[in-house]
């Protein structure tokens, strides 16, 4: 067991890293640096000398290969450079806007499982259309644009139907439409996976022996259904986080809230380089944090996922 | 034992073909509109009408005008061009790039596969969009640099499924008798190999053109696509959110279009057998 660990933390620091330089080739080693381009504006009126020394000082003059491990150590140790932009350490930005975000993603992940759960109880009913709804209902949320949605919900809450404020509306007043807008397209995997499950497993031939054994079908769904499900949803922990972050960016800026997503539509605007590699490279370790996370539960979950000696399978 | 069990016995729902023919008729129409969009749109997509701002769906205008007074069913029709081409590189750039590394791990092995499958999960590790954004910094705005952004972001699926079709077919007997029988490793790969895994990568490269066609909506409406006045779908639904008040029907209908194209890629892609990766 001890040596799979170490196998798979391995692995996980190797994607790591690799995340970090495909960050770094695809925003750093870019031609004409960020520095050049905010200093080189004329209204500032610096000199070409003072121009140069603001690029050692950024550490802009170096050769690539100095600057990537220079980077690469500041990351490890916590030091995420400077927004050209706003002029503040990125460390301080990401500390100001992660908490929105996060409380969004949570709130939004929270109304997905609901929603989720709902069309797997009604794609089991017994009513022909009610089922045929629930069961298209998936595709149907995948392919509804994030942005677009937004705009519709306030369009109807707002403008027509004027339940939810839009001028000065209180603070959970102000996420109502954002959790909605962003639980919509998190909950249609979570559904698809759901109904995939109870599908399987209904027709497992343990749950015939239960049957048999005169289990009721609440029992059924219970202890079998619901039990043999939650692996299988685990198993998306990391994609669903990435959707998470992709459609906090897209709702954040319909809804003009603050937070990650705000904070990397202006960095990309304004070719805000450090914060948006800090942006990548984080996210990037908070999925591999997940995937490792759900890799070592689910044995646990599930006995028969456990690594088996070798030769004993 | 089917007949005994209410639950088990009932046969999973599926949307009847009729659905499909749907889904193959609306993307055959914003096909045609991307091929010949005067034949379905009079009216010019750029040049406003003065004095004709805003108006609701008429029968001159069946959608309405926009902002500046231009007919929106033409700026809806002629859009479908931008997104369908946006869409067409996207999945092109990760078809070829993709397959090709699927193929080479799946078929070489050894330290090229663990070199890719490392690449993989590598790029499926960070968020879709952030990496389409970092594409987008790097190559600068605009709609052909926005599909390639898109299609990077495929890349790493195309690469999963080849290689996984490679390592199946390759396991096949009539693979190994053509190997036996004196076949050069390119030559069996392009004859053998290839074709049995055309069906499988065809059904994934029509879900990925859906989504190719969403993410690069989200990119125009974030502003990083084609430049105004450009009629793209997202574009024309940031243009309309500042109308959203009066007149609503043009954030509506785009988005709907989208909607339904995305919809009916996905319905096709399951129908030629999509295996989820």
């Amino acid at each position: 067991m001890s040596r799979h660990l170490a196998q798979r933390l391995g692995q996980s620091l190797l994607v790591l890293l690799a995340a970090f330089t495909v960050a770094f080739a695809l925003l750093q080693a870019l031609p004409g640096d960020a520095v050049l381009i905010k200093f080189l504006d004329s209204t500032m009126g610096l000199t070409a000398d003072q121009i140069a020394e603001l690029r050692i000082a950024y550490g802009a003059d170096a050769p690539l290969w100095q600057q990537y491990l220079h980077t690469l150590g500041n990351f490890l140790s916590g030091e995420f450079g400077y927004s050209i932009r706003a002029g503040v350490p990125v460390a301080r930005l990401l500390a100001e806007n992660i908490p929105p975000t996060l409380l969004l993603a949570s709130l939004a992940f929270g109304v997905a499982s609901l929603l989720a759960i709902l069309l797997a109880v009604l794609s089991q009913l017994g009513f022909g259309w009610v089922r045929g709804f629930a069961r298209s209902m998936p595709p149907f949320f995948v392919a509804v644009p994030v942005f677009w949605l937004g705009i519709m919900l306030i369009q109807v809450f707002s403008f027509q139907l004027g339940l939810v404020s839009v001028i000065a509306p209180e603070p959970w007043e102000e996420l109502i439409l954002p959790v909605l807008t962003l639980a919509v397209p998190i909950s249609a995997p979570l559904a698809q996976v759901l109904i995939r499950n109870i599908d399987t497993v209904l027709n497992e031939p343990f749950v015939a022996v239960a049957r048999a054994k005169g289990a009721t079908h609440a029992w059924v769904l219970w202890r079998h259904v619901a039990r043999n499900a939650l692996p299988s949803t685990l198993t998306m922990a990391g994609v669903l986080f990435g959707e998470l972050l992709g459609g906090a960016v897209v709702t954040e800026t319909v809804f003009g809230l603050s937070g990650l997503g705000g904070l990397t539509q202006q960095a990309v605007a304004n070719q805000d380089v450090a914060v948006l590699q800090a942006i990548v490279v984080l996210s990037a370790v908070a999925f591999v944090a997940i995937s490792l996370a759900v890799d070592l539960l689910l044995p646990l979950l599930d006995p028969r996922l456990a690594v088996r000696p070798a030769g004993a399978a | 034992m089917s007949g005994a069990n209410p639950v088990a016995g009932v046969v999973p729902v599926r949307l009847p073909p009729l659905g499909l023919t749907l889904a193959w008729a609306v993307v055959g129409l914003v096909l045609a509109w991307a091929v010949v969009p005067g034949l379905f749109a009079w009216q010019d997509p750029l040049q406003g009408i003065a004095g004709r701002q805003l108006e609701a769906p008429s029968l001159e205008h069946p959608l309405g005008t926009d902002g500046l007074g231009r007919d929106m069913l033409a700026r809806v029709i002629h859009g479908a061009r931008e997104s369908l081409l946006g869409a067409f590189l996207a999945v092109s750039v990760g078809l070829v790039f993709g397959t090709t590394l699927g193929l080479l791990a799946g078929a070489r092995g050894g330290i090229v596969d663990a070199a890719v499958m490392r690449l993989v999960d590598t790029l499926l590790a960070i968020p879709s969009l952030l990496l389409s954004l970092s594409v987008i910094i790097l190559l600068g705005f605009g709609s052909i640099n926005a599909a390639i952004a898109v299609g990077f972001v495929s890349v790493a699926h195309f690469a999963r499924l080849s290689r996984s079709e490679v390592l199946r077919v390759r396991r096949a007997e009539y693979v190994e008798a053509a190997f036996g029988s004196g076949g050069r490793f390119l030559a069996v790969l392009w004859r053998h190999v290839l074709p049995n895994a055309l069906t499988s990568v065809l059904a994934l490269a029509a879900l990925q053109f859906g989504s190719a066609i969403l993410a690069l909506s989200t990119l125009g409406f974030l502003g990083y696509g084609a430049p105004p006045p450009t009629p793209e779908w997202g574009l024309l639904i940031a243009e309309g959110r500042d109308f959203l008040a009066t007149a609503w029907w043009l954030t509506c209908t785009p988005g709907v279009v989208v909607l339904a194209v995305v919809l009916s890629a996905e319905r096709i892609s399951r129908s030629l057998g999509a295996r989820r990766t």
